[in-house]
């Protein structure tokens, strides 16, 4: 490759990217904080003063960790992918006004709920009723979103229309359904916003909490998927880079992201199994299409897999640990990535269990489910974007990755505490441990006292986590701060092995594929949502219990 | 599009264990009736303390080893907080909630169940081993959730 100097334009997009990835990194450290202070008061080794309760907290810690975090880094992952693979004079308005209104959108519902005014949790399920400031962040929080994906999607129509061509290079391709998919599920926050805002405002007298509760998990299990693509765009797209590997089909990786596209959101019900109100056919069919997207998974694990044998086979070494031994674990990113990928392993067991109609009752709203979702967002989703980040700055700041020891021991250092935290805490759900609870001894009753072990077990897990994000933002920041120049700022993306093999053209149309995609969400809650509005529903008028 | 044969076998393998998986929780829930409780039996929450059976919340004898319990999950605690029950008694638990959306969990059984406001919900349960269970609001419901909890003693 020859080495260029990036021009002017390059370094706007830069800043634009950057401004996503350190938000990003803000919020990580402050909801790291919270969430070791929450393990600590969980084990009961301290409690938590009332000017700053538990809850409080743990609205923060949801809303950072599940809201913020992960969707600014998958926001400006999307932009640099778009604006590297596709470059173009172009503006850099739209990325910005997109990271304002994200922005301002979580100022103001991290205003809201630090002030003690919004303690509903990140789910916030009616009829616990927050000061509207924080329902109106949220939206605003999506609303930006938004603004990006108009951004990658006009660059995808531009792009079509230059090249007078339908298939779009992969990693765009990746995003694009991956924003697409985004597209359909917020559709259900941004309904249930609808209600929730005037009923905050007291114009409307009360809501529908099993509609709004519907709505929630329309939106709810899409997120997740939103994750887990934003992972699999980094695995199939730059991790290949990492170890001189290809990505191991074109075709197979643009029908895992199609399925995904069209399977993420008719599954939601399937966090709704012990709910009243929805009938066990909609709970069943849901489980069966939860089960379909685990298809796409099957596909990324043979994938990756695959991939990193290819390479291993072209540097001439053969056989399973001469693999293991020829990938570069001694690479922070590497390392992130492939200990993420490791504990998706365990997520998935788990994943399947949970999404299982009848046996989720053993586990349902127990510390097993947040023992599942850890080791899946902040396991895979988390550890790969902080690998990641470690390629990224170098390239968005043109510095040196400042003390990659220290960031190659971070990923060590959380895959370590990931493990134990989330291991402990699927056990203490199976002794019965509840989640979201500021402390669980029950005034010291004998079915409280087994997963005591386990609470302190998971708080150990927890601290070596805050450690290790303590030491992701020391080498985020001593990037910047250290200023030191390296290599010009190229990143290459991976190519497909056989570039020959041309694109299946069932898998050209994305824009027709996210219209079904729609169609088959409004599909699955058709059922559930017409016995709702059929049925003498009681209008909650809301209060605040905190 | 080229599929490489070990991936085509990777794919049927995975997609056959789905198939087993779900042929597995379809029998178990047409022949064992295992469903999750789904309660469909609506109630306006303002009156829920003049509904009948819930405006006398608490345990009712069928048949020898047979009970119905009915409970108020309200902030922040369960009406009854305590019942006592010989072993071996099957008991159908139905719950409602007269304000925001609590748990109603007993924990290291699979008695496990949302309580509404607007619903009636519940689930049958046999208590094969004696002791004394934790009953749980397992879902955040405010300031006081922590200790929202009842005893259920079986002997």
């Amino acid at each position: 490759m020859i080495a260029e100097l990036p021009s002017a334009q390059v370094l706007r997009e830069n800043k634009v990217v950057l401004a996503h990835v350190y938000t990003a990194t803000a919020a990580i450290v402050i909801g790291a904080l919270f969430g070791v202070l929450q393990g600590f008061s969980r084990a009961s080794a301290i409690t938590l003063p009332a000017w700053f309760d538990y809850y409080r907290m743990l609205t923060m810690h949801g809303v950072l960790m599940a809201l913020v975090f992960t969707t600014f880094f998958i926001t400006g992952l999307a932009l640099f992918v778009v604006y590297r693979s596709l470059p173009r004079p172009r503006s850099t308005t739209v990325g910005w006004a997109g990271w304002w209104v994200m922005l301002i959108g979580t100022a103001m519902a991290a205003v809201t709920i630090l002030s003690g005014n919004a303690t509903v949790l990140y789910t916030f399920y009616a009829p616990l009723k927050a000061n509207p400031f924080f329902y109106i962040g949220a939206t605003l929080l999506v609303l930006g979103t938004w603004i990006v994906a108009f951004e990658i999607f006009e660059n995808v129509v531009w792009y079509r229309r230059m090249h007078h061509a339908a298939v779009i290079p992969l990693p765009v391709f990746c995003v694009t359904t991956t924003f697409l998919m985004w597209m359909v599920a917020t559709f259900g926050v941004v309904a249930e916003m609808a209600f929730l805002i005037p009923w905050s405002l007291n114009w409307t007298a009360g809501i529908n909490v099993t509609m709004t509760r519907l709505l929630f998990w329309y939106f709810g299990h899409p997120l997740v998927y939103f994750w887990i693509m934003g992972a699999y765009v980094i695995w199939y797209n730059i991790v290949p880079v990492w170890y001189r590997g290809n990505v191991f089909s074109d075709g197979l990786t643009r029908l895992t992201f199609v399925m995904l596209l069209l399977l993420s959101t008719p599954v939601g019900i399937h966090h709704e199994f012990t709910e009243p109100g929805i009938a066990s056919t909609w709970k069943m069919l849901h489980t069966v299409t939860t089960y379909g997207v685990a298809i796409p998974s099957f596909l990324t694990a043979f994938a990756i897999f695959a991939s990193f044998e290819m390479s291993a086979i072209a540097a001439g070494k053969r056989g399973f640990l001469a693999t293991v031994r020829s990938l570069p674990w001694n690479d922070p990113a590497f390392s992130g990535a492939a200990y993420g990928m490791l504990l998706f392993i365990l997520g998935g067991f788990g994943g399947l269990i949970n999404a299982s109609y009848s046996m989720d009752t053993l586990v349902h709203n127990t510390i097993w489910i947040v023992g599942h979702f850890h080791v899946t967002v902040g396991g895979p989703v988390a550890l790969t974007f902080l690998g990641c980040a470690y390629w990224l700055i170098p390239r968005l700041t043109g510095r040196a990755l400042w003390n990659p020891a220290l960031a190659l021991w971070q990923t060590r250092l959380w895959f370590i505490g990931m493990l134990v935290m989330s291991l402990s805490m699927h056990y203490a759900g199976l002794l019965g441990a509840p989640r979201r609870t500021a402390e669980v001894s029950y005034v010291g009753a004998a079915a409280a006292n087994i997963w005591q072990p386990s609470m302190l077990l998971a708080a150990a897990g927890g601290f070596i986590l805050f450690i290790s994000v303590l030491a992701f933002a020391l080498v985020a920041l001593g990037t910047l701060i250290s200023d030191e120049r390296t290599e010009p700022m190229q990143a290459d993306l991976a190519c497909p092995a056989d570039t020959s093999e041309p694109t299946p053209a069932f898998l050209v149309p994305i824009f027709r594929w996210a219209a079904f995609a729609l169609a088959l969400a409004l599909l699955a809650y058709a059922g559930p949502v017409s016995d709702l509005i059929h049925h003498p529903s009681y209008l909650a008028p809301g209060m605040r219990t905190w | 599009m080229h599929i490489h044969r070990y991936e085509r076998w990777w794919m049927m393998f995975g997609i056959a264990m789905l198939i087993v998986f779900l042929a597995i929780i379809g029998v178990e829930a047409i022949v064992d009736n295992m469903n999750p409780p789904s309660g469909l039996r609506a109630i306006d929450p303002t009156r829920v303390a003049q509904t009948p059976p819930f405006d006398h919340p608490g345990l009712r004898n069928l048949s020898p080893g047979r009970y119905e319990a009915y409970y108020i999950a309200q902030v922040f605690s369960f009406n009854p907080s305590s019942i006592t029950l010989p072993v071996g008694s099957t008991v159908t638990f139905y719950v409602t909630s007269p304000d925001v959306v609590h748990g109603f969990y007993i924990a290291r059984t699979d008695v496990n169940m949302m309580a509404v406001p607007g619903w009636v919900n519940s689930d049958t349960h046999t208590f094969t081993r004696g002791g004394t269970y934790l009953l749980i609001c397992h879902e955040y419901c405010g300031a006081g959730h922590q200790n929202m909890f009842a005893k259920i003693e079986v002997r």
